[in-house]
Order: structure tokens, then sequence, then C-alpha cells
């Protein structure tokens, strides 16, 4: 015990010693958390779009009036030469070219079918989908409105008789589909990891390299006091950075915790240790730092895209939704995020608690074994 | 001139000695592109949901195999009540509940119209929306064939006639490619450079450098060129990968492209040795540059959330993330086959960052140590 703690002294000394990393390790992931969770959204923004109005008619005029009016649109640009409204698109002045034929009035009201054509730059495919979803909907409530007025007109009978079938969504949860509440607590989680896993992968590989893990070797210290003096001083400092953001959400963004606190600190806890167990296992398998760092990098880039953080499990194909069953990170943003906005509780959450502390087990005994006190 | 060239060969020798880092230097942009390449879409595939049918007639139930048949659904089960919902929804078994109103089929038979009511764990308002737009196609997909069917004319109207420029199938891969380019550009000149600097200070070689008659710039240009080399490597593997094997197209020009690429790749490297000299050693330095950099990176560059949707001030941010710009490029490039002319503003603006940092740098690199 009095040997751990003579390590823990020295590990804290070392750490705090170093006044560079003092704002990075508290300071930068609560910038982070605070200016990164409102970039991830996909809510649609004002879009610039070129115009072309062939028609000049009350319809058409309505039709833009609308887009306008709906907040989401703005016609930068009018013209009616389709090769200059292109144009604008290739310079990506516009995201979109609306082009309403001559005719849309008149075929309208003959009861015609009339095609009004959207060109959308689709370079960013996201927001393309965003424009498009937006604007098919502005032109179907617009073709609602106008047949209900020419039926009333006409007297015509006949569409009424097509069956219809009203689709009523409902969304749980979270109702105003926010995505702040939903980023938050898997942004938290990101960062908390990545502390984790860089310091404690850095850790062993940097006595190596600069030779003083020898004079650790010559030491009567045992390989696990040894792992477990390494190991607690970046928890502490995962769990600091961990509460620090947790505060930061409840206050800041006032997401709702729904759950238990105790729950997820507990489960913070065992996560900590899997995520510093995987550092500690890359650190004994590399030479240098420069390595160690590489593949650190590269294991958290993956565990990031693919932890359903930014991007849903649901859209990946069946077998990369199965290879989440190894991501650590993709079982801690779900406990997270499960406990705070729905507020899951022990009996919804065990087995993947179950699993992570059975990560945490298999790479701390990996890397302890590993470890080898009188390799060169 | 002799003592430089005697440095860089140096350098290459040191990094190109190392076999294990090589091996991963090469081999992870390699496995990240294949990884993403396949497994990150745009498309919802086997979301688990739930039915709650109050009706339980022809029609739901040709419905419901109608959805669960799509290949976006996997059918997990029915419920009797809404009082199932909840814990279904807490464990996350389920994503989505559809629920039929009572007497669905004589609804739509006599009265014409019926009610669906589709429930969604919005807690991912992102997979919550397109949940709701792959059941709402399925279900109006079959409302249009029951009328058809029945010989009803639907009426005329206008429709919408969808263009998709430059990208028609929205494939993910087309637009994921780009921006992978960028972060991984971004990280592996940045975290290296920085790295490798740091690396000289703290084993104290850096003074032997420092007293040779070695230029500051030499000592810098020396230790940057190698990762530039091994960075163009990267590019051309990535482009290869995805030209063959996801077949993503390339409407640009090659060579303004490889000349934009290096422009980003020395401002990564320039921002690499701008890390080594303000931090002391390699853990600062690494941590400046891997957690420092990550998540702005990916967020900010437009990567993955569109910079338009973000708040005015961040959208401001975005402007000093070099990979943003990098991203607009490529994309320009690859899909819409822009030419300087409508990207030099973006070259221009990346210059400037280049020029900042190797400016602050130059300013900032002591010559002597304390």
């Amino acid at each position: 015990m009095r040997t751990i703690r003579f390590l823990l002294q020295k590990e804290f000394l070392q750490i705090f010693r170093n006044k560079a990393m003092l704002p990075i390790l508290f300071v930068m992931p609560v910038v982070q958390l605070l200016v990164l969770s409102f970039a991830a959204t996909y809510q649609l923004k004002e879009v610039d779009f070129a115009l072309i109005d062939m028609d000049q008619s009350t319809y058409s005029r309505q039709l833009i009036a609308k887009f306008q009016a709906s907040g989401y649109f703005i016609a930068g640009y009018e013209t009616f030469s389709k090769e200059q409204a292109l144009e604008e698109l290739d310079k990506g002045n516009v995201k979109m070219v609306l082009h309403i034929p001559a005719d849309l009035q008149r075929d309208m009201i003959a009861g015609r079918p009339a095609e009004v054509q959207l060109s959308i730059d689709a370079v960013d495919g996201s927001t393309a989908g965003l424009i498009q979803s937006y604007s098919t909907s502005i032109i179907r409530d617009f073709d609602r409105e106008k047949s209900g007025e020419l039926q009333w007109v006409s007297g015509s009978r006949e569409a009424e008789q097509a069956k219809v079938i009203n689709i009523i969504p409902v969304n749980w949860y979270n109702p105003d589909l926010d995505y702040i509440t939903y980023m938050v607590p898997g942004i938290l989680v990101v960062l908390v990891s990545m502390i984790g896993l860089f310091l404690s992968g850095m850790n062993i590989v940097r006595e190596q390299e600069i030779g003083t893990i020898e004079q650790l070797n010559v030491t009567p210290i045992k390989k696990h006091q040894l792992i477990i003096g390494k190991l607690i001083p970046f928890w502490v400092i995962g769990m600091v950075d961990l509460v620090i953001g947790l505060a930061l959400a409840r206050y800041g963004f006032h997401i709702p915790f729904l759950g238990s606190l105790v729950t997820i600190l507990i489960v913070a806890g065992i996560y900590l240790i899997v995520v510093q167990a995987i550092g500690l296992f890359i650190s004994t398998v590399t030479h240098t730092q420069q390595q160690a760092m590489f593949i650190a990098w590269f294991i958290m880039v993956v565990f990031i895209l693919m932890g359903g953080l930014f991007t849903p499990v649901e859209s990946m194909p069946v077998w990369a939704q199965n290879l989440t069953a190894a991501n650590p990170v993709a079982y801690f943003i779900s406990i997270m995020r499960m406990v705070l906005l729905k507020g899951a509780g022990w009996p919804e959450i065990q087995t993947m608690v179950a699993v992570l502390t059975g990560m945490g087990i298999i790479f701390l005994i990996v890397s302890i074994n590993r470890y080898s006190k009188t390799s060169a | 001139m002799n003592a430089f060239s005697g440095f860089v060969i140096k350098e290459f020798k040191q990094i190109y000695r190392d076999r294990r880092t090589l091996l991963v230097l090469f081999g992870m942009p390699v496995i990240m592109v294949l990884l993403f390449g396949f497994a990150i879409r745009n498309e919802v595939s086997s979301a688990r949901i739930a039915v709650l049918d109050h009706s339980k007639d022809e029609v739901t139930r040709s419905i419901i195999q109608q959805i669960a048949a799509s290949g976006s659904f996997e059918l997990a089960g029915y419920v009797t009540s809404y009082d199932e919902i909840e814990p279904l929804f807490r464990k996350g078994a389920i994503k989505e509940v559809v629920v039929f109103e009572a007497n669905f089929e004589r609804n739509l038979t006599r009265d014409g119209t019926a009610n669906i009511q589709i429930i969604t764990d919005a807690t991912d308002p992102n997979l919550a929306n397109l949940l709701q737009a792959y059941t709402s196609r399925i279900i109006q997909d079959y409302t249009t064939s029951l009328n058809q069917e029945e010989q009803i004319q639907q009426k005329a109207g206008i429709r919408p006639a969808v263009r998709m420029m430059y990208n028609p199938e929205l494939r993910s891969v087309n637009l994921f490619v780009p921006g992978l380019i960028a972060v991984i550009l971004m990280l592996i000149s940045t975290l290296m450079t920085s790295i490798s600097i740091t690396r000289e200070k703290e084993m104290g070689n850096m003074e032997i450098l420092l007293v040779s008659p070695l230029k500051p710039y030499h000592i810098i240009i020396g230790k940057v060129l190698p990762y530039l080399v091994l960075s163009v490597v990267n590019v051309i593997s990535i482009l290869i990968l995805a030209d063959l094997v996801f077949g993503v197209p390339f409407e640009g020009s090659y060579i303004l492209f490889f000349l934009q690429a290096m422009l980003f790749i020395v401002t990564a490297l320039s921002l690499g040795v701008f890390i080594s000299t303000v931090a002391n050693n390699q853990q600062t330095a690494m941590m400046i540059s891997l957690a420092g950099l990550l998540l702005p990176t990916v967020l900010l560059s437009g990567f993955i959330f569109p910079v338009a949707s973000m708040p005015e001030v961040l959208q401001w941010i975005s402007h000093v993330i070099p990979a943003k710009w990098f991203l607009i490029i490529v994309r320009d490039i690859m899909l819409k086959g822009s030419g300087l002319a409508f990207l030099w503003e973006e070259t221009l603006i990346l210059m400037g960052i280049t020029l900042f940092f190797i400016g602050l740098s130059l300013k900032k690199f002591n010559v002597r140590l304390q």
C-alpha cells in the first residue's frame, strides 16, 4: 500500500508540475463541450436559391412567397436563363435552383400534371437531403391548398375518392427534436475517453523512451502496483472532467437528468478503467510515444465514428452494427443517453455494464502480463 | 547546403528505419477508408421496431408485411397496449412503434381515411427523422398502389422533380472520402511533426542541432520533409482506393488537386511546427494536437455536420479551421470538377493560414534553451 502511495505521489507531482498540461486537461474539454455541442446539428438554416420563374403568374408568385415565408429559403438570384442559374450553383453562390415552368398556372387549373424542377447542390449530402425534404413538403402543401380551392370551384369530386392514410408522427423523450440534448452527453463521453486513452497510452512508453523505466524496474515495486499507480491519477482526472462536464450539461445546457446520477458515476468509473486499460495495452505493445499516439488516435477515431455519436448505429450495414459490440465508447454513450434522457435504471443497462466490466478485466490482465520488468 | 542535405537524409532514415511506425502510418489510413467507406451510410438498415395493431385486419397485416420486407426495418415484435412501449424504449430494444387505430380497414374503405401513428424514440433526433421518413414512404407507396388497384384516378397537380447535382445518388462514400482525406492529413501531419520536434527537445538532441551550422529553418524543413512525402503517399493511396473500391468520381484536374493537397499538408505541418514551439515535451504536444484538434476538425469542418446549419458564432469560428477550407476545395474538385477560377478564395485563405503559422513559429522558435 505504501509503495502505491509513493507512486501516486510521484505521478500526481509529475502531472501537476507541468503547467502546460493543466489547461489541456481541465479547460480544453470544457471549452470543447461548450462550443462543439452547438455544431452537431442537422437543422436547416437559411438557404440561398436561384429562381427561374418562367410562368410569372399569380400561382408561381404564391409558390415563391411560400418558399420565402418558410424562413428556410431566400431567393438570392433571379434569372430566366437556366445556364446562368446553374453557373451560380457551380460557383457555390446558391444551394438550389428552383425552376418553375411556363404554364404552371394554366396546367394546374386545367387539372394537368405540372412539374417544378429542383436542382440541389449535393456536394454536401446532408444539407442536400434537408433542402430536398423541406422544399418538397412546401411544394406539396402548396399543391394541396390549390387543389382544394380548385375542386371547390369546379365541383369535381374525383380526387376525394382516393384513399388516404394519415400519418401522425409522435416524438417521445425529445418532442422538439433538439440536437443539443442528444449531443452533449455523447461529446462529453468522447472528451473524457480521449483524455483517458491518450494519457494512459503515452505513459509507460514514455518512461521507456526516456529510460526511466529501468529505474522503476530495479525497485521492488510489483508489476500490479506499478500499473495501479499509473492508472489511478488518470482515472481521477477523467472523473473530475466528467463531473465538471455533467454539471455543465445540467446547469448550462439544461439537459434533463431523468435517471440517477449515482448510476452514471459508477458506470463512468468502470468505463474509465476500460479506456485506460486499452491505453496501457497500447503502451505495452509500442516502443515510442509517437507509435503509441498514432495507434491511440486511430482507435479513437474508429470508436467515435462507429460508436453512434454522430451517425446513428442503425444507419450502418448489419456487419458494422455488430462491430459496435466490441466498442466501449458506443456502450458508454448509449448508457449515458439512456440514463440521462430516458431515465433508464440498472435493469435496462446491466448487460452493457457487465460487458464493459468484462472488457476492463481482460485488458487489465493482458497489459499487466505484457508488461515485463526484465525486458530491455 | 551539404550539412542541410545530410540532416534531411538523417531525418528520412530515422523515420523510414522504424518499420512498425511506417506500417502504421501507411496502413491505418487505408484501413480507415475501407472501414468507413463500407460502414458509414445514410440509409437505415434493420432498425428494430414494434407494432401496436388495434385493428388486426387484412390491410394492417399487409402494411406490416411491407414494412418488414423493406430491409430497413426488423420487426422485433407486437405490443398490445401503449404501456408496453415505454419499457421497450427505455431498454433501447426498439426505436419506433407503428400504431394502427381500431377498425383500420373499415375506416379506410368506408370513409376513405385511416390513421397511423408513428411513435419514435426521439432521443436521437436524426434517427427519429430518418425512421419517420422511411415508414411514411412505405405507407404512401402502399396507398398509391391501393388506389391504382381500385382504379381511382390520382388527382393531377404539381410534383417536385428533384435533381441532385454532382452526386446524383447522394452516395455517402462520395462525401466521406474528401472528409477523410482532410482529417487524416490534418492529424498525421500536425501530430507527427509536433511530436518529432518536441521529441528532440525532450531527448536533449535539440541543443546539438542548435549548435550545429544549421539554421533554424533548416532544422524545421528537414523535420517536416519526410512527413510531407509520407502524406502525399497517403493521399495517393486513398485516392486509388476511392476509385477502385468505391468508384468515387473524380471530375476535376488531378494536378490542381495535388497542388491543393500539398498546400493543405504544408498548412498542417506548419501548425504542427507551431505546436512544437509552444509545447515543451511530447506529452503536451500530442495532447494539443490530438485532444485539441480531433473533435474540432471533425465537427467544425463540415465533414459530418453541415457548417450552414450551425449558429452564426460557430460559423465564424469554423473559418479558422483549415480543414473546412480544404474540404470545400476537395469536394468541389472531385464532385463538381471546379477549377481554380471558382476556388481561388478558399486557396488564398488556406495560404494565409499557412503563412500565419509559419511566421508565428519562426518568431517563437527559440534558438536558445533554458
